[in-house]
């Protein structure tokens, strides 16, 4: 039996990121006893790096919109294959997740009459993103630091301890969830970053708010943190990932200098008026308005132009379609060899807007630029090219609890949670879909516990005990003569995603990807870490690794089964979007011993649309999604 | 472009530690936490280091560069000659865990002592109203990534352990700055500032202003204008007759 130090509480929340402290704060509003775990310092999670806003249909910079409008829209960006309920209830609750920011003491950019402004973004019809500068998830991770800190405040002053029901385990990683014998949630094992030990947490819920994979590629806005652990962790517990093969690739990162490629750039820049040009000087984007979207973009610069100052007699500039349609347009521009001297495209927002609004608009890529480029964004415009940023897929969830489909008492919410954003997400909707999935999973979370009663499920001994071996083992050393570096193996995965399972996928690259993830498994069972326990990263990486490796096996696995094209997934030799695959979610599971230790794939079909929600579309849009059979009912069908 | 450098790094623990000398390549464009990360991947492979978004925005990879405090994400490599030594060490105010790691829990602890933002009664969500001209004051100081550098060059701090009980340090003083500063938090934040959280400790040196990497003018905009506060209810006569009739 290993002797580790234990904890218990009623709901343990793993990831502070926007979502996990939205959690934590709901289920510890609840009554609940709360832990949060996490693999940085409190406060520095990848939220921080959210820029452009959090989309929300207050309705303060145009009165027109509301829920209707933005489920919409949301849907659309994911070419409808999103969880319809998700986005109905992210659509309608997003208001209030906002304001409610505004009592934990957060401070928005303000509208004239005093409310928060809102800003333009891709595939929102109205100005609808709540921002501070280009700093808004800065904003949203400190606001909920601060509120997570005040009800430690009101614990200390009625017990005279700070974390006697909310505390914070920083620089703690969690390596494998527990379960007891009934296929129930029991606990978690994590080891403390800082001195390499182990702990036991006791928790009869746990709710993932791990965040994404994007580490797994080469060229990405993403963070270390982002090695995709809550999708794996929920995969060998027994839990579904669906949608995998949609992986967002923002359409503009930074491409120069070498060290800072992929870095964001925010959408904000095209939002508030910077536009998109090939080395020729043309505004390319008006060239790739496709088909779904023809007549609801400016087709001509001078609509475009206008559309800014006068959005309701003026279409949108195409600048600003979605994510998944700028990236591919960008890639294409690069190939017809209309690139910038780096290879990515030219934004330009210097040509447009005077200095000082932009220094106001935008201070932290005026200063991005400037510290790490060396250029001067209001005087020049910047070079930027696609980066892998998001991934869509993610843990099947019930949409209104967010309990995983599979494992009892395990939750999810945020990016590591799948359905939400279909097969794109629209910027914006990711720090919405933190705050209102952050906290129906808190509150899902404390009714399971509170159903419970004193009947918890219990840890048992031999889960501790391999768990704690399958940790160590990168310090064994190796059986084989050929001993593997961490760092190289997961250099090497990172080159062979970005080169073939990227953004724009053929058959015979994404089967050799599969093929080569059985061979970067093998390497990564030889991995030997140097050193001892006390805060080593080749260590952590090599423990991350292994979670890096089952996720790219989703994500290849699952591209390369469905062969169309829609929103992050986009297969060269099947260019066209099918109606009959959007009917259809491939759901990746972790088969440990039938399928050769790896992810097994199904199909699986999506629910059909609620009535009242497919009415509040016109029978001609639908049209292009569906098949006839889906949609014969709709009040719009012509005879 | 590439060439050799010549890092010094501070390797340790609590107990022991020294500058250790590498030669590592450099190629263009790259920062002391990509040279940092090189070391990892090729000659130590067990050197500890925070960062996480290399973009400037976290505020995790805080170091000693040289002697100065920055972030190593935000200092490229060109600000150096390629013959000059670059020495990174760990932040001085805090014990060092390991490496270039420190143990900065100080800070959460001081921000936990700090009361949290008491919301105005009777406005309901949705109902709050503010200018932006309003805010702007507080939006400054909420630029802060928390990287601590201000309370790691803080004198106060830097050389005078015993002064940690009593002194909050720059990040938090401006904190109470903000608070105060907002347009609708109800509390009354100026005694407290001074009687518990220590801001006389601080004269004004400008040493924080100097070290934040969002460039927030921590002393010419939080901490004057809070003393200028405190000494307008401390030492203005009125407000002095109505305490004592009290």
């Amino acid at each position: 039996m290993t002797e580790v130090e234990r904890h218990a509480y009623d709901v343990l929340v793993i990831g502070a990121g926007g979502a996990g402290l939205r959690a934590a704060i709901e289920a510890r509003q609840q009554g609940m006893r709360v832990a949060v775990i996490c693999k940085s310092l409190f406060g520095k999670a990848h939220t921080v790096m959210a820029e452009g806003g959090c989309a929300a249909s207050m309705g303060n910079a145009n009165a027109n919109d509301n829920w209707q409008v933005h489920f919409r829209d949301t849907m659309r960006g994911g070419k409808f294959l999103n969880n319809w309920r998700m986005a109905e209830l992210h659509a309608k609750e997003a208001p209030d997740r906002v304001w409610e920011l505004e009592t934990y003491g957060a401070l928005f950019d303000r509208t004239a009459d005093g409310k928060i402004s809102q800003r333009n973004f891709g595939g929102h019809t109205y100005p609808r993103l709540a921002h501070v500068g280009d700093r808004t998830g800065l904003e949203l991770i400190r606001t909920m630091q601060q509120k997570i800190v005040s009800l430690q405040q009101d614990d200390h002053k009625a017990t005279g301890d700070y974390e006697a029901n909310l505390k914070v385990y920083a620089e703690c990683t969690v390596t494998d969830l527990l379960k007891d014998n009934e296929n129930r949630i029991a606990g978690a094992f994590a080891y403390w970053r800082e001195s390499g030990r182990f702990v036991v947490f006791e928790a009869p819920a746990v709710i993932l708010a791990t965040g994404g994979i994007g580490k797994s590629f080469k060229v990405t806005s993403n963070s270390w943190e982002y090695t995709g652990d809550g999708h794996a962790l929920a995969l060998r517990a027994g839990g579904r990932l669906i949608n995998m093969e949609f992986v967002q690739f923002h359409p503009t990162g930074m491409v120069w200098p070498p060290s800072v490629k992929g870095i964001l750039v925010t959408e904000g820049v095209r939002g508030d008026g910077g536009v998109l040009k090939n080395s020729e000087g043309k505004r390319f984007m008006f060239d790739y308005i496709p088909e779904v979207f023809k007549g609801q973009y400016a087709d001509n610069e001078e609509e475009a132009d206008r559309w800014y100052t006068d959005p309701d007699n003026n279409r949108r500039t195409p600048d600003l379609l979605p994510r998944d349609e700028v990236a591919r347009a960008i890639n294409s521009e690069v190939k017809a060899g209309r690139g910038s001297p780096h290879g990515g495209v030219f934004l330009d927002i210097a040509s447009r807007k005077s200095a000082e609004e932009i220094q106001r608009r935008l201070p932290s890529m005026y200063h991005q630029f400037k510290e790490l480029a060396d250029v001067d964004i209001t005087a020049e415009p910047m070079e930027v090219g696609p980066t892998c940023h998001y991934v869509m897929g993610g843990v099947e969830v019930d949409p209104d609890t967010e309990a995983a489909v599979g494992v009892s008492g395990l939750f999810a919410a945020g990016e590591v949670a799948g359905g939400m954003h279909g097969s794109n997400r629209l910027g914006g909707n990711s720090l919405s879909d933190l705050l209102v999935f952050g906290r129906r999973a808190g509150a899902g979370a404390a009714e399971y516990v509170q159903g419970l009663g004193d009947a918890r499920p219990a840890v048992t001994e031999a889960d501790v005990d391999t768990a704690s071996a399958s940790a160590v083992k990168p310090f064994n050393g190796s059986d084989a003569d050929a001993v593997e570096n961490p760092y190289t193996v997961h250099h090497d995965l990172q080159q062979m995603m970005n080169d073939l399972v990227g953004i724009i996928r053929r058959e015979g690259e994404v089967a050799e990807a599969v093929a080569k993830l059985t061979e970067l498994k093998a390497r990564a069972a030889k991995v030997v870490v140097e050193g001892h326990r006390q805060f080593n990263p080749g260590w952590h990486l090599a423990i991350d690794l292994r979670n890096m490796l089952l996720v790219s096996e989703c994500v290849a696995k699952a591209a390369l089964e469905r062969t169309e094209s829609r929103g992050g997934h986009t297969r060269e030799d099947h260019p066209r979007m099918e109606a009959t695959w959007r009917k259809q979610l491939l759901v990746c599971s972790y088969d440990s011993a039938a399928d050769g230790d790896g992810i097994h794939l199904a199909h699986e079909d999506q629910v059909p649309m609620r009535e009242d929600l497919m009415a509040l579309f016109e029978y001609d849009e639908l049209e292009k999604y569906f098949t006839p059979g889906e949609i014969v009912e709709h009040p719009g069908k012509k005879d | 472009m590439a060439y050799l450098a010549h890092f010094r790094v501070w390797r340790g623990d609590s107990d022991k530690g020294d500058l250790v000398d590498y030669a590592i390549e450099v190629n263009e464009g790259e920062v002391v936490l990509d040279v940092i990360h090189r070391l990892q991947a090729t000659d130590a492979p067990d050197l500890a280091v925070r960062w996480n978004c290399k973009a400037g925005k976290c505020g995790s990879c805080s170091a000693e560069i040289n002697g100065r405090p920055r972030l190593m994400c935000m200092t490229r490599m060109s600000t150096f000659t390629e013959t000059e030594i670059v020495t990174v060490t760990p932040m001085r105010t805090f014990p060092v865990i390991r490496d270039l790691v420190t143990d900065v829990s100080y800070n959460y602890e001081k921000a936990r002592e700090i009361p949290a933002f008491a919301p105005p009664e009777g406005v309901a969500p949705g109902e709050y109203r503010m200018q932006q001209v309003d805010v702007e004051r507080s939006q400054e100081f909420r630029k802060c990534i928390e990287c601590f550098l201000c309370n790691n060059t803080c004198h106060v701090l830097r050389d005078h352990e015993e002064n940690k009980k009593s002194f909050a340090g720059p990040r938090f003083l401006m904190r109470i700055a903000e608070l105060e500063m907002h347009p609708l938090d109800a509390a009354d934040r100026v005694p407290a500032a001074q009687d518990e959280h220590g801001l006389g400790f601080c004269n004004i040196t400008k040493c924080c202003t100097e070290v934040c990497p969002e460039g927030i003018h921590i002393t010419d905009n939080a901490l004057i204008p809070m003393k200028e506060r405190v000494a307008d209810r401390k030492y203005d006569p009125l407000t002095m007759l109505f305490r004592r009739k009290k």
